[in-house]
């Protein structure tokens, strides 16, 4: 067959995400082990493999039930908004019925093979002329025949036929436990050369699922293990974070931060494309920050989104109004929409699903995330970081510009994991701190960080009024503001230091 | 008295399937004596629907459609004895 010499072929699967980290799909022709452990979503994803072929591709697919019933399958699978029983009057579903059934009781007397299965398969290809095949599950045609030489046997005469009819086939597997073996009757690895391994992990409490591509014989794929999500009305979500590329444009146009003080001292505003992280203590003026950015957005025509996790869309519309901003008629007229959501109400994959989605429906030009920092205690170390890559990443393509506040848990100084995990990311990072002078709490505020430009290094003191926001001097007489270890310093001294500085350069 | 109804399901003729065959003929003409008697043979190969509609999984599967209650029997049929008794059929003495 001239076939073995050519190189491997993908089939695009359809799964969102999951083309992406299988570097284009599945070996084309041939039959991958999809295993885990119960609950792992193996059954939605060889679903929504055929489901997708013929929403996607027009490719007509063959589903092979051991466990489930055909008519459980179709109920199951309408809430993913997958027809399947119009799809098999279209002739482009085919069930093989080999789930149990309740009223033939199977005796064995003799010697016997699985053709009769092999010979159904190969007609309900023909008929539907499928492109996809799934058989859902291994461990039910164990329960089903108590024989696992025989079965190793013909399960391996099944995968050469299916090679045979060119067909692409995802054959599910249990597996016990999240990591050891592949695959519980030890004859898994022996059937396929590919292997997607799906787990539904718990994490100091929390879910996660996740899936890793374990091998694609002789073609490439991405490797480790990531997130993914099902997700109501469309099934497995997979979300490619590490595997997302820095190749998001950047430009040199500048956008009005709404405060005429902080675009000074950003050296002109930010950039479109751009990400900034405003981090601060609670009371230090973050939310107003995002409430400005927005709000001059607006007011330029703009489209603006925001996502609030921390206060309501009434609290919110309230302080707005209390600035002197009009949220509601900006929302009436279509250009601000605020989705406000308590961080528990889902997961954080989930979360960051919805953000994209909203995003790519409502085409904003300003996005505003208030706070990031409250998503940090629904998940994981891990899970946050990946979480806040995947979203920064995807906010960069969109040439959007995203501002993300970011609380630090004390009130002086202080750094918070969000932060951590972000700086690196973000183009501009803005500090708001609370300074203890005199007696009398003030607050600074600084930009650490403007990438791709020059911007005001000095930590300015700011007030807040009913006008809004208002930058003024920097503080000349303390320093230790970012570490919340005051030390004042008198005038004197820095007139000497400054002077100090002066005579060297003159000397030179 | 109900007309027994056997339908045999084979995948080609092959040695075991003609082994199936011949023990079940066999069978017939010598335990079932008097009783009206049927026995289809379906080759899942040439009509795959009927396997469908039967749900059959293993070949040679041998039913036993009537009289009620159904029974399924997997496997050549090397093991003849208590065949009958599989099928909950009523073994008669040759007549």
């Amino acid at each position: 067959m001239s076939s073995s010499t050519a190189p491997i072929e993908k089939l695009p699967t359809g799964i969102p995400g999951f083309d992406h980290i299988a570097n284009g799909g599945l070996p084309r022709g041939r039959t991958t082990l999809v295993s885990g452990t119960a609950g792992s979503a193996k059954t939605v994803f060889a679903a929504q493999f055929l489901s997708a072929g013929i929403q996607q591709f027009d490719e007509a697919g063959v589903f092979i039930t051991f466990e489930e019933s055909p008519d459980a399958l179709r109920r199951n699978m309408v809430g993913f908004g997958w027809d399947i029983a119009t799809w098999e009057a279209q002739g482009k579903w085919a069930f093989v019925d080999v789930s149990p059934q309740p009223d033939a009781e199977e005796l064995v007397r003799g010697e016997y093979d699985l053709g009769a299965l092999l010979a159904r398969i190969t007609y309900a290809v023909r008929r539907v002329n499928a492109t996809r095949v799934v058989l859902d599950s291994l461990g039910a045609i164990f329960t089903r025949i108590d024989n696992s030489q025989l079965i190793r046997g013909e399960l391996l005469r099944i995968v050469s036929a299916m090679r045979g009819m060119a067909v692409t086939a995802i054959l599910t597997a249990e597996r016990t436990q999240e990591y050891g073996e592949i695959g519980r009757y030890g004859v898994e690895e022996f059937v396929t050369d590919d292997v997607v391994i799906l787990r539904n992990l718990i994490e100091e409490e929390k879910r996660r699922r996740t899936i890793e591509i374990l091998k694609f014989r002789g073609t490439s794929h991405q490797k480790g293990s990531f997130p993914f999500t099902v997700i109501p009305g469309e099934g497995v979500v997979v979300i490619p974070l590490s595997a997302i590329e820095l190749k998001q444009r950047s430009s040199n146009l500048r956008t009005r931060s709404g405060n005429d003080d902080i675009d000074r001292m950003c050296g002109g505003g930010f950039f479109r494309d751009s990400i900034i992280l405003v981090s601060g203590a609670t009371g230090t003026g973050k939310t107003l920050m995002a409430t400005t950015f927005l709000a001059s957005g607006a007011a330029q025509g703009e489209r603006v989104l925001l996502f609030a996790f921390e206060e309501s869309r009434d609290q919110l519309f309230r302080n707005a109004t209390g600035w002197g901003f009009d949220f509601e008629s900006y929302e009436q007229n279509g250009q601000m929409r605020v989705i406000c959501n308590y961080p528990e109400a889902s997961s954080l994959e989930d979360q960051l699903i919805t953000i994209k989605k909203e995003i790519e429906s409502f085409r904003p030009q300003r996005v505003a995330i208030d706070s990031l920092s409250a998503l940090e205690r629904v998940s994981t170390m891990k899970g946050f970081r990946e979480f806040v890559i995947g979203l920064t990443s995807f906010i960069k393509h969109q040439e959007v510009v995203g501002l993300f506040t970011s609380t630090t848990p004390t009130l002086l100084g202080g750094t918070s994991i969000t932060e951590a995990h972000i700086s690196t990311i973000t183009d501009s990072i803005i500090l708001m701190r609370y300074v203890e002078l005199f007696g009398e709490m003030r607050r600074g505020l600084t930009v650490l960080k403007m990438r791709g430009s020059a911007h005001d290094k000095e930590i300015r003191e700011f007030i807040i009024d009913g006008n809004g926001m208002h930058v003024g001097k920097p503080f000349r007489t303390i320093s230790g503001i970012l570490s919340g270890q005051f030390t004042h310093t008198a005038p004197s001294e820095i007139e000497r230091l400054g002077n100090l500085f002066k005579d060297d350069s003159s000397s030179i | 008295m109900s007309i027994i109804v056997l339908q045999l399901f084979i995948a080609g003729r092959t040695p075991r399937t003609e082994h199936a065959i011949a023990t079940l003929r066999q069978l017939i003409e010598e335990r079932l004596i008097g009783h009206p008697c049927e026995l289809v043979i379906v080759d899942v190969l040439t009509d795959p629907q009927q396997a469908e509609e039967r749900h059959i999984l293993a070949t040679p599967t041998l039913i036993k459609m009537s009289p009620l209650p159904q029974r399924r029997i997997i496997g050549d049929l090397a093991d003849a004895d208590g065949l009958l008794a599989a099928l909950s059929l009523p073994p008669l003495s040759p007549a």
